[in-house]
């Protein structure tokens, strides 16, 4: 576990170039293992979190995550001002830089509260005992007849009260308290956590004074815009820059190599045709005037197309073992009364944040400094140390506002660019992706095929199970020639499977990459639960039962499930997701003509999910009418912030299931913009309800991506239910049913 | 060429080429950076202003189709902007928050023409912009929400 200490006045000065005075408590979180990318090595005591009591009462968190919409400044906030006893109002949150000093900063897998929130109590709590120490003394009472509130440590005898600030000073003379002697407060006396807090930062978000990467300005700086081939990895053959170079504000235009990240690290960045200019759109127009012929190279002739055929064919047949195989599939199938078998499709995707890739860089010669929308900064730094050969105590990645990040910049290529045109031009640049190239060269996330064949006896029940899925894998961006799924994918919803059936058997096909693929909001449980709520649909419906019911059927005796992970899986918590949202959608009462009712359940980053959704469906075209979402997130710490996270992750699982398919041919993605690469839009929104299940004494779990692939799946069987054709490739717009 | 641009009431002298969108001159060569860059294609509103109180994508237009007119972003203040900023502040509607400069705007623009608007009337005028973090429960909400901290004021 963390251990709590007192940072030295002047180390502080020397981390972070703060003035000071008053407490510093640091704590040093260890490193929760990233599932891929290793992460920097750290040794000894590197405290990664810091609160900053100033004599003036100010609150200061160094916030070491990544805010990205999800809410995690303000999430951080309230664990400090809810041992702390603090005021609201003089707690603000310093934004990190990116440093192995804040230990793994790489905010995506749901993870920042799961790891950060003990930590953060702890050290309100300390905080506080050590304000109530000196104010005992000075009224000559005992601490247990000091309290503290609301920023005031109060004498309970007198009612005297002193400021915290007034404290700060003497406080911070004491030691450490001991560990086993810091009280955390009880849930019921909760006044910050598990209550609804708004946004810290929402004066910026409401005046447009937020700086998100693509606000940085920094003096003389110059935009830069680049043309990177339209083939995932082709190089430039030749090009010309005449028309291009007459484009008024346009400086400079030259080659960027590609740089390839040596295997098992790292994103690199593609290379291409750089133009550097005065401002964004001369930089984009001279772009779009650039004459580039390439070397296409490996996969010119790629075709999506063809390639969802040629995974369809795989996962017909039988392919690698995965491991987890229970009884025998094959004798299941013979015995049963009844077998079912599908084939469902997810198509490749990509992110799409509002605010596109871009960096702000500035290569001085020995030192590199950057301002960017990072969600993993030390990634970015370590990478820039690589291929630029600067110390990495030279580096510096500021962290900006994120305008969306969805996976997408976690990736730092775009940082990378950045750096080798500052580098080039001697001058500090901001890189700005078009929308255009955010959409045509991004990771994506990986396209699927899976195949599903079960069993039923007589009775209807679900006697064996087999699936078979292909997608290109994560690994393939940093291991090229990575044709099978790993571990960390395999087990986001398809190895750990709850159900308790007794024949069970799951395979793994080929899939090679084509495009650089890369995680995305809820990453493999897209498919997984889109594959596995289906199916089950589909069974309950040869079963004839209710698919409620099936699912509760399928989970079979309560049990916990022990992981690797402090997070045991738990069926009883998992079925009361289920049944509450069943409840609150009114699960089986009469519908008006047209509409349809559809479940899907799924347990990812640790969090229980279940989602219904209403659909009306008139002349074939589907509208999303309502959605029911339940989570059990464990403690949830800041509900209102919780609830918003899953409003939006079902407005991103509709668009996915709606809109969402990235496609090539011959190598080049055909989708352009947000006409051609749709997004849910108001109109479309339909009512959502969202209902956080009361496990205050459960550890938290995930909250940014768990709300996403219920939804897909949830709005076939809705799609089923009312009319009785059963979606089985997405999105719903290929089908014209939108 | 020389070109005066009036944004939020305050003049701005710049020398531009005409055919530059609008978006561009605002954000790099004036710097008011709350005005967002999502598409450039008039697809997303994250660049949304007020043009002679006219809701206008301001990637879509040529600078030169601004001069001698008043241009209103995020950075300004008015009305109804005041209440929408309390009611989005109200129900906490931002996520990542970069939409909403664009949302904010487009729904200035709606309660200039519609006093009340129906869920119907938002559906159709914020059907422009694109909220990537999905908060369009909350911003039509806080269209009703600022509705009715109006009326309250009166
Ligand atoms: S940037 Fe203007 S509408 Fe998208
Ligand atoms: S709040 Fe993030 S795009 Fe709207």
């Amino acid at each position: 576990m963390s251990t709590i200490q007192k940072i030295d006045r002047r180390d502080f000065v020397k981390l972070f170039g703060l003035a000071s005075g008053g407490i510093i408590l640091g704590c040093s979180v260890a490193a929760d293992s990233k599932d891929f990318i290793p992460s920097a090595h750290i040794t000894g005591f590197n405290p990664n979190l810091f609160i900053h009591l100033q004599k003036n009462g100010n609150i200061i968190l160094i916030a070491s995550r990544s805010e990205m919409g999800q809410g995690i400044r303000t999430s951080l906030a309230s664990a400090i001002a809810e041992e702390l006893e603090a005021d609201w109002q003089y707690i603000s949150v310093e934004q990190a830089i990116g440093h192995e000093k804040y230990g793994n900063q790489n905010t995506d897998g749901s993870r920042s509260v799961r790891t950060r929130l003990e930590p953060m109590r702890k050290m309100g709590a300390t905080a506080k005992m050590m304000l109530i120490t000196v104010a005992a003394k000075k009224w000559n009472i005992a601490t247990t007849a000091c309290k503290a509130a609301n920023h005031f440590v109060i004498n309970t005898i007198t009612n005297e009260q002193i400021f915290f600030g007034d404290l700060a000073a003497d406080a911070a003379k004491l030691p450490i308290p001991k560990e086993k002697n810091i009280q955390l407060k009880k849930v019921k006396d909760f006044k910050f956590i598990g209550k609804n807090l708004k946004s810290i930062d929402l004066k910026d978000f409401t005046h447009g004074t937020a700086t998100y990467g693509i606000d940085v300005r920094i003096p003389n700086m110059k935009f830069a815009a680049i043309t990177r081939c339209p083939v995932t990895f082709g190089t430039v053959k030749t090009f010309n820059k005449d028309k291009a170079g007459k484009v008024a504000g346009v400086e400079a235009i030259f080659e960027m190599p590609r740089l390839l990240p040596p295997t098992g690290k790292f994103f690199g960045m593609l290379g291409g045709v750089a133009v550097i200019a005065n401002n964004t759109w001369a930089a984009f127009q001279g772009k779009i005037a650039l004459n580039i012929e390439w070397n296409k190279g490996v996969n010119e002739n790629f075709d999506s197309e063809e390639f969802k055929k040629t995974l369809t064919k795989r996962v017909q047949k039988i392919g690698k073992l995965v491991p987890g195989i229970r009884g025998n599939v094959n004798t299941a199938f013979d015995a049963s009364a009844k077998t079912i078998e599908a084939t469902y499709h997810v198509p490749f995707l990509a992110h799409a944040p509002m605010e596109v890739p871009n960096a702000t860089a500035w290569f001085k010669g020995d030192k590199i400094e950057v301002w960017a929308p990072v969600q993993d900064p030390q990634t970015a730094r370590s990478e820039l140390a690589h291929f630029f050969e600067i110390p990495i105590e030279n580096i510096t990645v500021n962290v900006t506002f994120l305008g969306g990040g969805f996976g997408r910049k976690s990736k730092s290529d775009f940082v990378v660019e950045a750096v080798a045109i500052s580098k080039k031009i001697n001058a500090p640049v901001q890189v700005v992706w078009t929308r255009e190239d955010d959409i045509q060269n991004s990771f994506y996330h990986a396209t699927s095929a899976q195949y599903l064949k079960g069993s039923l006896d007589r009775q209807g029940k679900v006697t064996g199970w087999l699936q078979r899925v292909g997608f290109p894998s994560i690994v393939s961006s940093f291991k090229p020639l990575s044709e099978y799924g790993s571990g960390f994918e395999l087990n986001q919803g398809f190895t750990n499977n709850p159900y308790a059936i007794e024949n069970f058997r799951l395979e793994n096909v080929k899939a090679e990459a084509n495009l650089r693929i890369g995680w995305m909001r809820s990453v493999v449980h897209i498919h997984s639960a889109f594959g596995i709520n289906s199916f089950v649909d589909e069974l309950a419906f040869a079963a004839q039962k209710d698919p409620v019911q099936f699912h509760l059927d399928l989970l079979g005796k309560d049990r916990i499930i022990e992981g690797k992970s402090k997070f045991p899986f738990n069926s009883k918590r998992f079925k009361n997701v289920l049944t509450t949202t069943a409840k609150t959608a009114n699960w089986g009462e009469k519908l008006p003509k047209g509409h349809g009712l559809g479940i899907a359940v799924h347990y990812s980053f640790y969090s229980y999910i279940a989602t219904v959704v209403e659909v009306s469906v008139l002349d074939k075209k589907v509208k999303v009418e309502n959605i029911w979402t339940t989570i059990d997130c464990g403690l949830a710490l800041n509900k209102d912030n919780i609830k918003n996270q899953l409003e939006g992750a079902a407005i991103f699982g509709m668009s996915l299931a709606l809109y969402g398919k990235i496609s090539a041919k011959e190598g080049a993605i055909t989708q352009n913009n947000f006409y051609d690469y749709q997004m849910t839009r108001m109109k479309d929104a339909p009512k959502i309800h969202i209902n956080i299940v009361d496990a205050m004494h459960e550890p938290p779990t995930g909250v940014g991506e768990p709300g996403v692939p219920v939804i897909a799946p949830a709005i076939c069987n809705a799609i089923f239910n009312a009319t009785g054709e059963r979606v089985r490739s997405l999105p719903l717009s290929e089908l014209g049913m939108v | 060429m020389d070109i005066n641009l009036s944004i939020n009431g305050k003049l701005h002298a710049v020398q531009v080429q005409e055919d530059m969108p609008l978006l561009w001159v605002i954000r790099d060569i004036i710097g008011l950076t709350g005005t967002k860059f999502g598409c450039g294609v008039s697809q997303c509103g994250a660049c949304s202003v007020l043009i002679d109180g006219k809701l206008t994508k301001s990637c879509g237009i040529p600078v030169s189709d601004a001069i001698e007119k008043d241009i209103f972003t995020i950075e300004g203040n008015s009305e109804n902007l005041e209440f929408l900023r309390q009611a989005w502040t109200d129900g906490n509607v931002p996520q990542c928050g970069y939409c909403q400069s664009g949302q904010l705007i487009a729904a200035t623009s709606l309660l200039d023409l519609i006093e009340k608007p129906t869920d119907k009337d938002i559906d159709e005028a914020m059907s422009a912009n694109i909220c990537r973090c999905g908060t369009y429960t909350r911003i039509k909400k806080g269209i009703h929400t600022a509705v009715k901290l109006k009326n309250e004021t009166k």
